[in-house]
C-alpha cells in the first residue's frame, strides 16, 4: 500500500431529523486542526435521502468539501448500505484519516468499514493529533477501564480511522459566509441487495434526557443509600436548574434509569458545573466527568478518591448538607441572582 | 432448531485492577480473571432463545489456556458446548486480527453444524471497543446488528430475525436476514443464578481446543500482532483534576462558602462556546 496516495481528512456527517448531530460538528472542528497542520483539505461525507442542504452547515463549520450520497436507499441508517457508500468513496478519493462520532451509528459504521478496508480503527478516542510530516494520526483514549490512557497508531494502513467521543472536541464558531465544494457521488445499490430493514424508529421523547448536552449536572451515587434517599438529588437538581446524573452503582441499585449514568459505560459529560454527591470517585466514573468546568464533591468519607478529582470538596453527610444547599439556592433564586438564567 | 454461537472473552476485572505506576502496565496478578460481564448477557440471551425455539448454544473464545474457566462459567449459564482457540500466534491481536481468528474458528464450527445466529457482548472491559462483533459479521458477510436491547423474534423457517436496536434517544425495530450477528446491550436481560445441574456439568466440562494448525485456510500474516494494523505507541496515567480544596467549618459554614464560590464563578455559567 502506497501511503502517500492517501490525502485529506474526512468526517462522517451523522444527521438526525434534518440536522447534523453535534458530535459531527465537533469533529469538523477537530478535523480542521488536523487538516491545517497537514495542509490538506477537510471533507465531510454525507449520506442520506434529501440531505443535500446539510452540506452548507458542514461548510459553515469548517469543511472544504462534502461528498454527497443522496438516494432513497439511504433513508434510514443501515450498516450495509452506508458502509458501501463510505467504502466506494474511500476507494475513489483516498483520504488519509476518517473520523466518526462514537455514537451507536458511528461505531457501528466504522467497525464495518474498517474490517472491509482491513485498516486500523481506534475506538472512543478523546484526544487527537497528527504528525505534520507523515500524516500519522495519534489517537488517544482511555483503556483498561479507564486505568490508563493509550495512544494508538496505525502506521502501515490507510485510511486511519477513529471514533471520537461526543463532547470532547470543540466545534468551530459558525461562519455562515464560509463556502465549499459539493461533490455528488452515487453507487449502484438496490433495496433488494440489502439484508436489513428498519421497520420503525421509536424516539422516547418523554424519557429523553440529554446528559451530554446539560450545563449543570447534579449526580448521585450509592451513598444516597436508597431510592428515597436519591430523591434528594432530584430536589437539588430542580433547585439549581440542573439535570440528574448518577454513578453506575446507583443505576444498578435501580434508583434511577441507565440513561442518567455518567462514566465509562454511561455518558461522557462536560457541564459547566458537576456536583457529585455520595459518589466515591472510581476511575470509571471519573473518565466520564473529569472535563467538567467546576466539580464539587460532597462525600462523608474525607478519604474518598473523588476529593482528589474535584475543585471543591465538602466532607460531610449528604442528608445534612444537601437540604441546606437546596434552601440556600431557593433563597438566592428569590434574590434573583442569575447564572446564565439557569439558576 | 437454532444453532447459536456466543463469542466470549476472559478479562481481568478492571474495576479492581492495580496499575504499575512505573511502567503503566496492568499488574495482572492484582485482578482476578472473569468472564467479560457483557458477554454473560450474550450467553444468557442465547440460552433464552434456545429455550424459546429449541436448539444448541455454543460458546467460542480466543485466549490463553486459563480462559477455559470463562467457558465453564458459560456452561453454568446454560451453554451446551464450548470452543477455545489458543495459540501463541494469536498473541497481540487488535480487533481486526481478533475478528479474523474468531471467524476462522466459526467457519470450522459451522462446517460441523451450520450457525444461524452469532451473539457478542456490547464490548469487552479490557479491549473496550465493541469492534470485534461487527468485524466478525463483515468477515462472514452476514449483517451485523449492534446495540441490540431486545430480540422480538427469530424465525428460522422464514429466515429472519427482528430486534430492537438502542439509539441515543430511543430505539429502532429492525428486521434482518438470518444468519446474522447481534452485539447485545447489558439491559437485554438479567443473568440469574445458575441452576445446580449446570454448575455440576460446568465443573467437569472440557471444551474443544484448537490451535492455529487445526483451523483451515488460515493466512498467518493476518493473525496476532502481525495481523494488527494498530499499535499502542504510548501509555500514561489519566490526568485527574487536581486535588480539591476542602471546605472547612461547620456544615452551615461549608454551605455558605460553597454558595460564595458559585457566585464568584458566574462566568462558568454564562455562554459557553457556540455549539450547534
Ligand atoms: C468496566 C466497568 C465500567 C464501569 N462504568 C462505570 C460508569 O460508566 N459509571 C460509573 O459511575 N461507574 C462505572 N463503573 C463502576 C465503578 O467502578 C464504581 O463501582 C462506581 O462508580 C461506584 O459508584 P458509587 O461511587 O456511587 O458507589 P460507592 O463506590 O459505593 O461510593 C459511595 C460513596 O458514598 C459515600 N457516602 C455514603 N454515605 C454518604 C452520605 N450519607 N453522605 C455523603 N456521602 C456518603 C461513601 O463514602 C462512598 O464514597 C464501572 C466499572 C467497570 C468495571
Ligand atoms: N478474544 C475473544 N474471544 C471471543 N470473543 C471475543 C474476543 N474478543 C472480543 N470478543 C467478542 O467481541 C465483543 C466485543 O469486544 P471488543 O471489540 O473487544 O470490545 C465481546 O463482547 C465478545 O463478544
Amino acid at each position: 500500500m502506497n501511503l502517500d496516495e492517501y490525502k485529506g481528512v474526512w468526517v462522517f456527517l451523522e444527521h438526525q431529523d434534518g440536522k447534523i448531530v453535534p458530535v459531527s460538528l465537533e469533529l469538523l472542528g477537530a478535523g480542521r486542526k488536523l487538516a491545517d497542520k497537514r495542509r490538506v483539505p477537510l471533507a465531510g461525507i454525507l449520506i442520506g435521502e434529501g440531505v443535500r442542504q446539510l452540506a452548507a452547515t458542514a461548510f459553515h463549520y469548517g469543511a472544504d468539501t462534502v461528498y454527497l450520497y443522496d438516494d432513497p436507499v439511504f433513508r434510514d441508517y443501515r450498516t450495509e448500505s452506508y458502509m458501501r457508500a463510505v467504502i466506494a468513496c474511500v476507494e475513489k478519493h483516498k483520504p488519509e484519516t476518517i473520523l466518526y462520532g462514537a455514537t451507536s451509528t458511528g461505531k457501528d459504521l466504522a467497525s464495518a468499514v474498517a474490517t472491509d478496508l482491513e485498516t486500523g480503527l481506534t475506538a472512543d478516542t478523546t484526544m487527537l493529533d497528527v504528525d505534520e510530516a507523515t500524516g500519522l494520526l495519534e489517537a488517544s483514549r482511555p483503556a483498561f477501564g479507564g486505568n490508563i490512557m493509550a495512544t494508538i497508531l496505525c502506521k502501515k494502513h490507510r485510511p486511519q480511522m477513529a471514533t471520537v467521543r461526543p463532547k470532547v472536541m470543540k466545534a468551530l464558531p459558525i461562519d455562515t459566509s464560509r463556502k465549499g465544494e459539493l461533490i455528488e457521488e452515487s453507487i449502484p445499490l438496490r433495496e433488494e441487495d440489502i439484508r436489513t430493514k428498519v421497520l420503525k424508529i421509536v424516539r422516547e421523547t418523554q424519557t429523553k434526557i440529554r446528559l451530554d448536552e446539560a450545563d449543570i449536572i447534579v449526580a448521585g451515587g450509592k451513598g444516597l443509600g436508597s431510592k428515597e434517599g436519591f430523591q434528594l438529588i432530584h430536589r437539588l437538581a430542580e433547585a439549581i436548574g440542573g439535570t440528574v446524573g448518577a454513578s453506575r452503582d446507583a443505576v444498578e441499585a435501580g434508583w434511577i434509569d441507565h440513561a442518567h449514568q455518567v462514566g465509562q459505560t454511561g455518558v461522557t459529560v462536560t457541564p459547566k458545573l458537576y456536583v457529585a454527591i455520595g459518589i466515591s470517585g472510581a476511575i470509571q466514573h471519573l473518565v466520564g466527568m473529569q472535563n467538567s468546568g467546576l466539580i464539587i464533591a460532597i462525600n462523608k468519607d474525607p478519604q474518598a478518591p473523588i476529593f482528589q478529582s474535584c475543585h471543591y470538596g465538602i466532607a460531610g453527610d449528604a442528608f445534612e448538607i444537601v437540604p441546606m444547599l437546596i434552601d440556600a439556592f431557593q433563597v438566592t433564586a428569590g434574590k434573583e441572582v442569575q447564572y446564565g438564567g439557569k439558576i | 432448531m437454532l444453532h447459536i454461537v456466543a463469542c466470549i472473552k476472559q478479562v481481568p476485572d478492571t474495576k479492581i485492577i492495580k496499575m504499575n505506576p512505573k511502567t503503566n502496565t496492568m499488574d495482572r496478578s492484582s485482578a482476578p480473571a472473569i468472564l467479560n460481564p457483557y458477554d454473560a448477557h450474550a450467553v444468557e440471551e442465547a440460552v433464552r432463545l434456545k429455550k424459546r425455539y429449541g436448539g444448541t448454544v455454543s460458546v467460542l473464545t480466543m485466549g490463553p489456556p486459563p480462559a477455559v474457566k470463562a467457558i465453564r462459567k458459560c456452561i453454568e449459564i446454560g451453554a451446551d458446548e464450548g470452543y477455545m482457540i489458543t495459540d501463541r500466534a494469536f498473541a497481540g491481536a487488535d480487533t481486526l486480527a481478533t475478528s479474523y481468528a474468531l471467524t476462522k474458528a466459526l467457519e470450522k464450527i459451522a462446517k460441523e453444524k451450520p450457525i444461524d445466529l452469532i451473539i457478542c457482548g456490547k464490548m469487552t472491559i479490557d479491549g473496550d471497543t465493541g469492534q470485534v462483533g461487527p468485524g466478525i459479521a463483515r468477515r462472514l458477510d452476514i449483517p451485523p446488528l449492534t446495540s441490540v436491547k431486545k430480540v422480538v423474534e427469530v424465525n428460522k423457517q422464514q429466515g429472519y430475525a427482528i430486534v430492537h436496536r438502542k439509539l441515543e434517544d430511543g430505539y429502532e425495530v429492525i428486521q434482518s436476514a438470518l444468519p446474522c450477528l447481534f452485539s447485545v446491550e447489558k439491559e437485554i436481560n438479567e443473568v440469574p443464578y445458575s441452576p445446580l445441574p449446570n454448575m455440576l456439568r460446568a465443573a467437569r466440562y472440557q471444551p474443544v481446543i484448537w490451535a492455529v494448525s487445526d483451523l483451515e485456510d488460515v493466512d498467518r500474516t493476518l493473525l496476532g500482532l502481525k495481523g494488527s494494523p494498530t499499535i499502542v505507541a504510548k501509555v500514561w496515567p489519566p490526568e485527574k483534576p487536581k486535588g480539591g480544596e476542602m471546605l472547612e467549618g461547620s456544615a452551615q459554614q461549608q454551605v455558605e462558602r460553597l454558595m460564595e464560590i458559585l457566585q464568584q464563578k458566574q462566568e462558568l455559567f454564562a455562554g459557553k462556546e457556540a455549539r450547534a
